[in-house]
């Protein structure tokens, strides 16, 4: 690639963002002949949701029945909303690419069997593995440097970003480049939830610049539980939990994931206690070994959970372990833009997983699968570099004098207390919606960019990822998944089908039929 | 949140600078990094896994440690060898085995299966 003398970069590929949909997308677009270039906010390696909580991966073997029945247990589990032909796709990448690990020097573990597993991936050795490899692929990596927005040549065909290298007196920076793929995860809405603070959705408001579509925004209502001290929320140990008031007698709610409605409910009234009951004395030993990271914060804290009683709160995951995101347009990971392609979270996942993620492994499945795809259809299409491109970026770009900090706090209020975002109702979704359109006409249009660009584009975009998610949430007047309408509490079949959302001084909502094809080509991807 | 940078362990290579996924710190040439952004810190001690010489405490809270909070008593948490802690964990820097080798996520349904019948686990 290029390096003009005046700091831009030219590239065929630039990939946006570098947890596991972004570097899965870099090394394919690479291995495809591109030259690459990926863009982080943080650092690849340790930024986004799967470096510091790890992937439980839907790794199911080829063999026997084992990949039917997961499909159709999910396609339950999911609310109808799946498509087999993605999950086919997805299981049988996954597979591949996780034994790519392997060859790679993933350190996996071997069972007591003698048999190695690979299902399951720590942060922390899989994206500094990913980075390595991004690395020997020859991609050129900027981390520290947030993108602000897209820029688009004269047809309308997306043709780079535009950004600022936070580390260096935010510089600015462009990369002109034939196809851009967005890999910037979802949104959590700078609540904190383990990894999650880099994910605000700036991919979904670069995209919805230039009218992209988006579908499932009303499956974000993800919330994780972590201790009522911190906000790390590593799940699955709580699956052995029972529940308990603060004078130390037990919740009327069942143990484990069983109470994972009846728990947050609880918590709207009173503080909520826990403690490991369920987990066999046997097992200690073997729980901290697989899920260092949720044990830590409590050695730090000095309360052993299997023995004492600890506070826990549910903290917003958002679109991170929710399943909305950009809508796809084709086999690709193409998004509804011409030259845009999306990969990992910030696309819907609702392909795989439906309206429910819970469980986990399959997000992770879709960041391998869907980052490999859009970045081997990237590579293909990048075209010739025009000369002539505009930027794109309309919100929060220019000087004004309302704190970020201001509107970020106003968008918090709305999405992440359960009350409004886990039990919905009709009249409490329309009373925020009120209040964000109000921020989106009000306070966005003056929102001072001053010394930190970065923190105008993150307000800007949890406003709009906010109404997108309210207004879809308005308009599915049932429950499913994990959308909750207290004021419907019922699954209407007639419902079983997916809403697409967009528009940002606008925001509109419609159905969607289910997609259907042929056949997903997955043969050239994964070698 | 990040509290502690050990003056009396680091060795200015500004790792941790490079790695904070939310710029947390800022490089100080010639001298130790500062924690100059505590409020951005999202506690997850990855800036702990990735110091060479284990000269940095994340405490596990969402917010700022009080003043006299024991998070913040360097020389104690040094003593009891708390410093670096998720670096220890999963098993980085010479002559560790990688945590991932130990990693009992991939069985955890059967082990639990095997030790609570009847019980569904994930
Ligand atoms: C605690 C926790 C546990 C989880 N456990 C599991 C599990 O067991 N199994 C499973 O399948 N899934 C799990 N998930 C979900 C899984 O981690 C995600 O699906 C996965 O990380 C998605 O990958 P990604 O690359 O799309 O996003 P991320 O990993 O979040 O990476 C996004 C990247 O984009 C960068 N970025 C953001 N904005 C910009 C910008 N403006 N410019 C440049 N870069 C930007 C960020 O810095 C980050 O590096 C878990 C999530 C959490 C929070
Ligand atoms: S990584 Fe550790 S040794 Fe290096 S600068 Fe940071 S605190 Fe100092
Ligand atoms: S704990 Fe994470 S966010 Fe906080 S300073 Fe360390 S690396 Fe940065």
């Amino acid at each position: 690639m290029t390096t003009p003398a005046d700091g831009r970069l030219d590239a065929d590929v630039l990939v946006l963002g570098g947890g596991p949909a972004g570097t899965w997308a870099a090394i394919a677009a690479a291995e495809a002949g591109a030259q690459v270039v990926l863009a982080d906010k943080g650092y690849c390696g340790t930024s986004g949701a799967a470096a510091a909580g790890g992937n439980n991966l839907w790794y199911v073997p080829p063999e026997g029945s084992a990949r039917l029945e997961s499909i159709e247990r999910r396609e339950v589990e999911g609310g109808y909303l799946t498509d087999r032909r993605w999950m086919e796709c997805v299981l049988d990448l996954t597979w591949r690419q996780v034994d790519r690990l392997a060859r790679w020097g993933y350190p996996y573990p071997t069972d007591a069997t003698g048999q190695v597993r690979r299902s399951s991936l720590q942060g922390p050795e899989y994206l500094r593995l990913m980075r390595r490899q991004v690395k020997r692929a020859g991609v050129r990596i900027l981390d520290q440097s947030p993108a602000l927005d897209l820029v688009r040549d004269v047809d309308g065909v997306v043709s780079g970003a535009r950004g600022v290298h936070r580390q260096r007196g935010n510089e600015a920076w462009t990369v002109r480049a034939g196809a851009v793929v967005l890999a910037t995860g979802g949104c959590a809405f700078l609540s904190g939830a383990l990894g999650c603070n880099p994910d605000t959705g700036d991919g979904h408001l670069m995209a919805a610049e230039l009218g992209a579509e988006l579908s499932g925004m009303e499956f974000s209502s993800s919330y994780g539980m972590a201790p009522a001290f911190g906000a790390q929320t590593k799940g699955r140990m709580y699956q052995f939990a029972r529940y308990y008031h603060g004078d130390g007698t037990p919740l009327d709610v069942p143990p484990g994931f069983a109470g994972r409605h009846a728990v947050p409910r609880a918590m709207l009234s009173e503080p909520v206690f826990a403690r490991l009951d369920l987990a066999p004395p046997q097992l200690h030993e073997s729980l901290r070994w697989a899920q260092p990271n949720f044990f830590l914060p409590y050695d730090k804290a000095g309360i052993d959970v299997f023995r004492d009683l600890f506070e826990v709160r549910m903290v917003l995951e958002g679109t991170v372990r929710g399943t909305g995101g950009l809508a796809l347009s084709g086999d690709g990971c193409e998004t509804t833009v011409p030259g845009l392609y999306a990969a990992g979270d910030v696309a819907t996942r609702e392909l795989i997983t439906g309206g429910r993620s819970g469980g986990g492994s399959h997000n992770g499945a879709w960041a391998i699968s869907s980052g490999t795809i859009a970045g081997a259809t990237a590579a293909r299409f990048a075209r010739r570099l025009r000369s002539s491109v505009t930027a794109a970026g309309r919100h929060g770009l220019l000087p004004g004098s309302t704190p970020a900090a201001d509107v970020i706090r106003a968008v918090q209020d709305e999405v992440l207390p359960l009350e409004r975002n886990l039990f919905r109702t009709g009249p409490g979704l329309r009373d925020s919606l009120a209040r964000l359109d109000e921020l989106w006409t009000d306070a966005v249009p003056s929102l001072d960019v001053g010394a930190n660009p970065q923190r105008a584009r993150e307000a800007v975009a949890m406003v709009a990822h906010a109404r997108w998610m309210y207004r879809a949430a308005e308009a599915r007047t049932e429950s499913r998944a994990m959308h909750r309408r207290d004021d419907h509490p019922d699954t209407v079949p007639g419902w079983a089908h997916r809403l697409r959302t967009g528009g940002l001084d606008e925001v509109w909502v419609q159905a969607e039929g289910t997609a259907a094809g042929t056949e997903l080509a997955v043969e050239e991807l994964a070698s | 949140m990040i509290e502690i940078v050990s003056a009396a362990r680091c060795i200015d290579c500004d790792k941790c600078v490079d790695v904070c996924p939310t710029n947390v710190f800022d490089a100080v040439p010639g001298k130790h990094p500062v924690i100059a952004r505590q409020s951005d810190c999202q506690t997850c001690f990855l800036c702990e896994a990735y110091c060479p010489v284990d000269a940095l405490f994340v405490a596990p809270l969402a917010g700022p440690a009080e003043p006299d909070s024991p998070y913040r008593d360097e020389a104690a948490l040094a003593a009891a060898g708390h410093l670096g802690d998720y670096r220890t964990w999963i098993g980085w820097g010479h002559g560790r085995t990688p945590g991932s080798l130990r990693d009992r996520n991939p069985e955890l349904p059967e082990l639990v299966a095997a030790h609570l019948p009847g019980v569904s686990v994930q």
